[in-house]
């Protein structure tokens, strides 16, 4: 395997944890726990970041300044900010509730959302968990996402959360099905679910959003309408159902639904960074994870765009859009894809 | 790491027993997900990762997922006493069924000699499983998937209801 930057400081790192306490277990494992809080770390960064960079995108959008109180010029504090107003709010349970439900909705929701964090090739040999079935174990885990949302939905006793809880699971699953097709071309190019490798296959410098032009554009939406971002953020919708399986959260319980958010929103750009903007591949003057950062942030800034370009859809269009023309579409890329590589002789 | 076989099949078996116990008829189906989970996680310990991703992906991804709809849809007032107690002699029937049935699988796992001879199925790999799939059980494969088919259009037709017109 290619020694990579990060894989080679983790690589150092064990074998300064091993002459120290000379254990093989113990270094694996003061590595693993290395590994989980670097995860856990770039998650909560990034939910602080992007709430200010998403503030501040959405102003350029509409011609405003935006945040430009708090820490000088550019509201850099902003982030901080909101997170003492988040912790000082009163926490209110709402009368009727199913109590343990509904406490335990946002934090079994931000398990997956951090699950699958395991499984992204960060940098050449630099994965957590490096798995052969990488790709079909990532959407098992991110497609547990669902249950905790009508969970929240359901324990808040409001019709408004049902309501809400009842759109999540809809839109969800009919958007998982075209996503996990748009992949299939991909994986049969590559013979392979293990991420690492399909980053490895666009090593030529020709990556799979050149090949596989039409799953790209399918995996964007699918992904972003997974994510429940506008404009296909129904669930939520403000003006209709109150903020959906939110309604009743304050304070730090919201907060973890926004995290949660934060985090798949950054998980739908590292996806599309790796299965279609070549991963952690670039040219050689930068190390491979700032590549794969820079084209991560890259996508995260294109799903903003996107956020405040578009209005929000109707329910039923998003749900015929979902069936009748996402599914079709990418049942046909695979199709194609087939066709050309038995035309080409790769099969 | 044989350990954590135990403390997932625990969890599985929380799982069951807290569905089964459960007053509240969605806190039962969410047990049921526990359940799912906990077995998921058991073939994830005994290294059949695929095996353990389809678990999660089918059973607490979608069909976990269709109980659970299907439930809070027919919800009724009071739901910490939505599933309701039988009587005396249903709880016994049910008791013998069960330990019944559980004599049966353990006869039948007692039986059967495990891991002697060579496993007619290597296939803890995807590739694997998916040559096997399409070769030598692609019958049973089609069959199934025209089944699946015909469940689906008949639940399609269920909820569109009669002719309207």
């Amino acid at each position: 395997m290619e020694i990579s930057f990060l894989s080679g400081l983790a690589l150092w790192l064990r074998g300064e944890i091993y002459a120290l306490t000379g254990l093989p277990i113990l270094s694996d494992l003061a590595l693993d726990i290395i590994g989980i809080a670097l995860l856990l770390g770039i998650i909560s960064m990034a939910a602080i970041v992007f709430t200010y960079g998403e503030r501040k995108v959405c102003a350029f959008m509409q011609v405003r300044i935006g945040p430009n109180r708090v820490g000088g010029r550019f509201g850099l504090l902003q982030p901080v900010a909101d997170m003492l107003k988040l912790m000082s709010k009163e926490d209110i349970v709402p009368e009727g509730a199913d109590k343990v439900l509904w406490a335990l909705s946002p934090a079994l929701l931000f398990v997956p959302a951090a699950l699958v964090y395991a499984f992204f090739p960060f940098d050449a040999g630099a994965v957590l968990a490096d798995v052969n079935v990488g790709v079909f174990l990532l959407f098992a885990i991110s497609g547990q996402a669902v249950l905790p949302f009508l969970m929240g939905g359901y324990a808040s006793n409001n019709k408004y959360s049902m309501v809400g809880g009842f759109r999540v699971v809809s839109q969800m699953i009919s958007y998982e099905a075209p996503l996990l097709f748009s992949l299939l071309g991909i994986l049969m190019i590559t013979g392979s679910m293990r991420l690492e490798d399909i980053v490895e296959a666009q090593s030529g410098g020709l990556w799979f959003i050149f090949l596989q032009p039409l799953a790209f554009v399918i995996f964007l939406i699918s992904a972003v309408a997974e994510t429940n971002r506008t404009p296909f953020d129904l669930v939520e919708g403000e003006s209709e159902i109150i903020a959906g399986p939110f309604t009743e959260y304050s304070g730090m319980r919201w907060a973890l639904f926004f995290l949660a958010e934060y985090a798949n929103l950054l998980t739908a750009a590292i996806l599309a960074t790796t299965f279609f903007l070549g991963g952690y591949l670039g040219p050689d003057f930068l190390p491979g994870f700032v590549w794969f950062g820079i084209k991560a942030v890259l996508m995260v800034f294109v799903i903003m765009w996107f956020r405040w370009t578009f209005p929000r859809t109707r329910v039923d269009q998003i749900l015929t859009f979902g069936w009748k023309a996402m599914l079709p579409l990418s049942i046909l890329n695979v199709f194609l894809t087939g066709v050309v590589m038995c035309a080409l002789g790769l099969v | 790491m044989e350990i954590l076989f135990y403390i997932f099949a625990l969890v599985s078996i929380v799982g069951a027993l807290g569905m089964v116990l459960s007053h509240n008829i969605v806190h039962s189906a969410l047990y049921l997900v526990l359940c799912f989970i906990g077995l998921a996680l058991t073939y994830f310990s005994i290294s059949a990762p695929f095996l353990g991703a389809v678990q999660l992906m089918v059973y607490s991804g979608a069909v976990a997922i269709l109980i659970v709809m299907a439930i809070m849809m027919v919800r009724r007032t009071d739901m910490s006493v939505s599933s309701p107690t039988q009587s005396l002699i249903k709880r016994f029937v049910g008791a013998g069924m069960a330990a019944l049935f559980f004599v049966l699988m353990g006869l039948s796992i007692a039986l059967t000699p495990l891991g002697a001879g060579e496993s007619a199925l290597p296939a803890t790999e995807a590739a694997d499983l998916a040559g096997l799939l399409l070769s030598r059980f692609a019958l049973p494969f089609e069959l199934v998937a025209i089944l699946l088919l015909a469940a689906m259009l008949g639940a399609l037709l269920l909820a569109r209801g009669g002719d309207e017109s």
